[in-house]
């Protein structure tokens, strides 16, 4: 731990944060169930970000005053949500096809771990798994143009999440494109992790001992 | 004259027989036709295989069918929901197969089924266990799964509004998978919320063509309370 007495891991809303800075006005997005979800609450609604649902809403607007729920009208992840002006609706076919349609700018999931030629497993934590629940996540990830995963760096018992090759079953191969992690945002390039950024505190070499892929520093200004 | 308008939930459901494929609408409890599956459970067709997103939640509805052993086989992307205690139960014990599909394939699937595509080939799956026995071919130099369509004997449908001749109209997110399963089925059952005069629904406001639906049946319950 003495590596990290330095620097203090980002919280989970400190990462959803630092992820919201990245999105561009003018993406479509679809934010995964869970930790994902927290991104939209970063992009303030001037930015015009457009997210999506996979259960046929485009154009997805804040969790509404429990006074103002319009019980029609939820998210992927089972939650009310509202609608801004100018979103639509549609069927999940046509959701789906807007999805593997590559029309998607974005797709940010959650991870169990990424490997360096960005393959994902997020779904099931082994062959055995008591009833496997896939959702969109395969879908999302094989079909949006950009795939980044926000994800703790480590597992509650210090293994790294970003490695050579997934041991859980895979969710797609070679679809992941960035990483946000409590410690560090990672490119992934044909030539594996590149580091983009990490928290004030912490080295590059320290980072390194607790990740199970070799990482590389990206050139300045790039 | 037609009319697909019925009076009672056993004209609604009648005819389903042992062994149906049954498409089943909604996500989560929005959209899903609850009465129909009352009806259905009613009914008393057996060895069921359900498509549904789904896997039901609690002990009402498609969980009772599922609960009643009426159930043979389920197809579905997500059988882990909030409370979704009689599928777990069922599939430890072994009594219930589970096909497991990304939620996008079995959209399309199910879309394919209504405008008589047999299979597709997506890139969803590829490289994961999901593909295995499926065929793989490259195209363009990007590698993809074959995918059959997946039509129903029956689809359970929920809608907003309904006219005799079975045009429909869906509220918001209750759209989801009803109006693809309202076309991949050979006989569409729908429960409507509101029934309404023929020409009363805004041509250009029906979202799925009154071809599709058999039969209708007027279930004004209101808003679904839980999500």
């Amino acid at each position: 731990m003495s590596l990290f007495a330095a620097c203090k891991p980002l919280s989970r809303n400190d990462m959803a944060e630092r992820l919201a800075r990245d999105i561009p006005e003018g993406w479509y997005v679809n934010l995964g169930i869970g930790a994902p979800l927290k991104v939209a609450d970063y992009v303030p609604m001037e930015r015009e970000v457009i997210f999506q649902s996979e259960n046929g809403v485009l154009g997805m607007g804040p969790v509404p005053d429990p006074e103002k729920i319009d019980r029609w009208l939820i998210n992927a992840g089972k939650q009310y949500v509202t609608l801004r002006p100018g979103g639509s609706y549609m069927h999940h076919a046509d959701s789906f096809a807007l999805i593997r349609g590559g029309h998607l700018d974005l797709c940010v999931l959650g991870a169990f771990q990424v490997a360096e030629n960005g393959d994902i497993a997020n779904w099931s934590m082994s062959d055995n798994d008591s009833a496997p629940a896939v959702g969109g996540a395969m879908d999302l990830a094989a079909g949006a143009r950009q795939l980044w995963v926000i994800m703790d760096h480590q597992t509650k018992s210090g293994e790294s999440r970003l490695v050579r090759r997934c041991s859980y079953p895979l969710t797609a191969i070679g679809a992941v494109t960035r990483v946000y992690t409590n410690l560090a945002v990672l490119d992934v390039t044909p030539d594996g992790f590149v580091v983009r950024d990490v928290v004030p505190g912490l080295t590059l070499e320290a980072l390194q001992q607790v990740t199970d892929a070799p990482l590389r520093m990206a050139a300045k200004n790039s | 004259m037609i009319n697909k308008i019925v009076q009672t939930m056993a004209d609604a459901v009648a005819g389903i027989r042992d062994g149906a494929v049954v498409l089943l609408g909604g996500f989560g409890n929005i959209g899903q036709p609850h009465a129909l599956l009352d009806g259905l459970i009613e009914q008393g067709a057996k060895d069921l295989t359900v498509v549904s997103n789904n896997a039901g939640v609690g002990r009402t509805g498609l969980a009772r069918l599922l609960d009643l052993g009426r159930v043979r086989k389920i197809v579905c992307s997500y059988p882990r929901t909030a409370d979704p205690v009689v599928f777990e139960e069922l599939y430890r014990a072994g009594r219930i197969e589970l096909e497991i599909v990304p939620q996008g394939t079995m959209a399309e699937r199910i879309r394919a089924a209504g405008a008589g595509i047999p299979a597709f080939y997506t890139a969803t799956a590829v490289g994961t266990k999901l593909a295995a026995g499926k065929e793989e071919r490259e195209i363009n130099g990007r590698k993809y799964l074959l995918e059959e369509s997946l039509p129903g004997d029956v689809a359970l449908v929920e809608a907003w509004e309904a006219d005799r001749w079975g045009n429909l109209t869906y509220r918001s997110s209750g759209q989801n998978f009803n109006p693809i399963m309202a076309t991949a089925a050979q006989l569409t059952i729908v429960q409507a919320q509101h029934v309404v005069d023929l020409g009363a629904l805004d041509p250009e406001k029906v979202m799925t063509p009154g071809i599709y639906v058999n039969r209708v049946v007027h279930v004004p319950y209101g808003d679904p309370m839980v999500p």
